[in-house]
């Protein structure tokens, strides 16, 4: 059982070093990272299945004990979305075969991808909050470097503004671990879990509390601080901005989560209504956002940040079942935000046109990408049976009882807006008949060239198959409830965690 | 750049820096050094030699793409924690193992040494690899 | 010690602030490192700065034999450095690239991923004439007084 904990952090390490070998060879690199993430899936879900029936597992690197060393811990939501993360990087890789051109395969595409599924491993499975740094800047190097792959200028303007804010975020990150070791003295998360709310100095804490999150904030891409989301996810090909969407700002809420139920338990009052206002703003902002724009990766990257909303607002209510919804919501978003940046990009390369002033008639000319798109559009407006009608009723449930009307107002109206923004998209890209206007591509970005049969089923199976799954997760609902319940349980009393971290070496 | 005294400068210090990288690395286990500091020592012979020669004879000489020096670096490191599960313990733990040789000299093997030659290999291919690439942007 | 090593962190924080504010983007990236050379000072100064023995441990001894300096710090610093030292690596070559792709670097001319600010233009400076793009390489240094 040990080793199914450094699972999701050892293969795509392997598998990113062994792509590197075979550096001049794309057709060797395709085979490494289809097979890299199938093994990764298959330990993830053993690992899952290990947590689920024998609770909360950890694992002291080196053997040196914790809370000195590093602790990989492995309860039910971190194994949730270490499955997930090896799910949808199963499903990009399958998607990126038929999307990346083999001059980004030869540049490094495959090991970046897999350095980042590193990273992301890694940021859900640690215990430690200064290795929980070290797994961020993983993943952001990363992105970085897929981001900027290929070169492309509208590419390197995104990642200019990608890079910077994010440096930034990561530095701000850094200082409030300096500060919080400086007054706690400890790094390991269990350990600090049982230090923080014993401190004498509560003011001091609840300031490295802010710190904290404003970096994971500018992370996970909340109100004040997203605009680095937008201006760079609908950039890079639709592989990268798929896998970046389902991923990247999770891990930022999932720290968030992790560190405000595990750590800052003192001063929940202020931060936690802090995180609910974020909520209620990202969710609104974002999805107003998202009406305005042309470009359809735009209008999804806008969409991608009131989902963080949503998420958001289920921490902030700070109650089981807000927690449960958020986690919900979590998952549902992975699903459907991986599987909309997929679609939007085949349609984006069958009409040779990015904005929705230039895209029309996909309905008649791509009747499947059709299908595909609305199905997990309407997932993301929350549309009875899809996956994302329980999330948003659990969250609405969960403010109702906690007298937050306002917040359920919010996530009401912002429902609505997404079904409006998602149908916006549905009628000008696929339903009206294709416009006169002469379909200009953005500037820089690259023609991939004409789409084959063989090549559009190995972009379609993939997408085919995370629409299967949010139907699969809408229509059968009890199972990933009951997981979030049992891990929002879990969160809003990390007992278990605490004493499995401490004494795994005694 | 095309000068004699740097051409033949630059064969000679090639190895020197080649060798000194290699002795730095290994003393770094129990004396400053290591693995980082060496593959930056290393890194910096064959950005010399590509000052002298240029980027592509640089490549030439390095026979891989640098890329998977780093590549074969990261395997070792990662390969190196995984020894530990045929002892029973815990990833990255590490080993020893300390072969007697009729000899004078004490030899000391361990997995953290391979995962000091590991980060080595990658310092030396990341650090190659954009050293190259700025400078045939150059050009 | 302490309190002098607080006050250069609060220091370098403000340069950097003031760097990262800016429009030009060598300059943004200059404060990006000066803030994270803050960033390890401040993780230096709250591992406390004391003058102790080495934190070795003596062969026949399972602990050191009296106080040591705490070694936690200098070793999340050596991390954050080599981490740092990448990520600005990167991102100095990225901006070359957006150099020589864009023919600038002034930030608020980049507008190639977004759409265009709708009459086309950069932003105006307060007396409504253009700022002007900051070309290096171009003919003649750029000239200042429009931007004031």
């Amino acid at each position: 059982m040990n080793w199914l904990l450094v699972w999701p952090i050892l293969i795509p390490v392997l598998t990113a070093a062994l792509c590197l070998l075979a550096w001049n060879a794309p057709g060797l690199q395709r085979t490494l990272s289809f097979l890299g993430t199938f093994v990764l899936l298959i330990g993830d879900l053993y690992l899952f299945a290990g947590v689920w029936e024998g609770g909360v597992q950890s694992v002291q690197m080196g053997e040196w004990p914790a809370p000195y060393g590093i602790t990989i811990v492995a309860d039910t939501l971190s194994a949730t979305l270490v499955v997930l993360t090896a799910l949808i990087g199963l499903g990009v890789a399958v998607f990126a075969l038929g999307d990346i051109g083999v001059e980004r395969e030869t540049t490094g595409f495959h090991p970046l991808f897999h350095a980042l599924l590193t990273g992301v491993g890694g940021a859900f499975m640690t215990g430690d909050i200064f290795n929980l740094y070290v797994w961020f800047e993983v993943m952001v190097i990363a992105s970085f470097g897929l981001m900027a792959l290929g070169c492309e200028r509208a590419q390197i303007d995104g990642g200019v503004k990608y890079v910077i804010l994010n440096l930034i975020a990561t530095t701000v990150l850094l200082v409030a671990i300096g500060l919080l070791y400086g007054v706690t003295g400890t790094l390991n998360m269990a350990d600090l879990a049982q230090v923080v709310p014993q401190h004498a100095e509560q003011g001091r804490l609840i300031v490295i509390a802010a710190l904290f999150l404003l970096a994971f904030g500018m992370k996970a891409a909340v109100f004040p601080l997203y605009f680095w989301l937008p201006a760079s996810y609908h950039t890079p090909p639709a592989a990268v901005s798929a896998i970046f969407a389902a991923l990247l700002t999770k891990v930022g809420v999932y720290a968030m989560i992790r560190t405000f139920t595990l750590i800052f338990t003192v001063g929940q009052a202020y931060t936690y209504s802090a995180i609910l206002a974020v909520g209620v703003l990202t969710m609104l902002i974002g999805v107003l956002g998202a009406i305005a724009q042309n470009d359809v990766r735009r209008v999804l990257s806008f969409n991608l940040v009131s989902g963080i909303g949503f998420i958001l607002i289920g921490l902030g209510l700070g109650t089981v079942l807000g927690l449960a919804g958020a986690i919900y919501y979590t998952v549902h978003h992975i699903v459907v935000m991986s599987g909309l940046f997929l679609v939007a990009g085949v349609a984006q390369r069958v009409a040779h046109a990015q904005g929705l002033d230039a895209l029309g008639g996909l309905y008649r000319s791509q009747p499947l990408v059709a299908v595909l798109f609305f199905i997990v559009a309407m997932s993301l407006a929350g549309v009875p049976p899809l996956s994302g009608f329980w999330p948003k009723v659990i969250l609405v449930q969960a403010s109702l009882e906690a007298e937050a009307y306002i917040v359920a107002a919010a996530a009401l109206v912002t429902g609505l807006l997404t079904l409006y923004s998602m149908s916006k998209i549905w009628s000008l890209a696929f339903w009206r008949a294709k416009p006169e206007v002469a379909p200009q591509a953005a500037p820089g970005i690259l023609d991939p060239g004409p789409l084959g049969a063989g090549r559009k089923a190995v972009l379609l199976t993939p997408v085919a198959l995370l629409a299967v799954l949010t139907l699969a997760i809408g229509l059968f609902a009890q199972p990933l409830l009951s997981i979030s319940e049992r891990a929002a349980v879990a969160l809003m009393a990390p007992d278990a965690y605490i004493t499995t971290v401490l004494d795994e070496e005694g | 750049m095309n000068s004699v005294i740097l051409h033949t400068a630059t064969r000679l210090l090639m190895s020197l820096i080649l060798m000194f990288s290699v002795y730095i690395m290994f003393r770094g286990h129990n004396e400053p050094g290591g693995g980082f500091i060496g593959g930056l020592i290393a890194a910096s012979a064959i950005v010399l030699y590509s000052a002298a020669f240029g980027a592509t004879w640089a490549r030439q000489a390095l026979r891989v793409p640098s890329m998977s020096i780093a590549g074969c670096g990261l395997f070792f490191a990662a390969i190196s924690g995984v020894f530990s599960a045929f002892a029973g313990s815990p990833f990255l733990t590490g080993l020893w193992w300390i072969p007697h040789l009729n000899i004078e000299v004490h030899l000391a093997l361990s997995t953290p040494l391979l995962f000091d030659i590991g980060v080595y290999l990658v310092v030396i291919g990341a650090i190659v690899t954009i050293a190259l690439e700025m400078e045939e942007a150059e050009d | 010690m302490e309190n002098v090593l607080a006050i250069v962190v609060g220091i370098l924080v403000a340069c950097a602030t003031f760097l990262i504010l800016s429009r030009d983007l060598i300059r943004i990236l200059l404060g990006i490192a000066i803030l994270s050379n803050a960033a390890n000072l401040l993780i230096f100064t709250a591992g406390r700065v004391t003058r102790d023995a080495p934190p070795l441990v003596p062969g026949d001894l399972e602990v050191p034999a009296g106080a040591y300096a705490n070694p936690l710090p200098q070793a999340l610093i050596l991390t954050a450095i080599v981490i740092g030292f990448g990520l600005l690596a990167f991102a100095l070559v990225l901006s070359y690239r957006a150099y020589v792709a864009m023919r600038t670097v002034d930030v608020d001319a980049m507008r190639e991923a977004e759409p265009p600010y709708p009459d086309q233009s950069p932003p105006t400076g307060e007396d409504g004439r253009q700022t002007p793009l900051r070309r290096r390489g171009a003919a003649g240094t750029p000239t200042r007084e429009a931007a004031q």
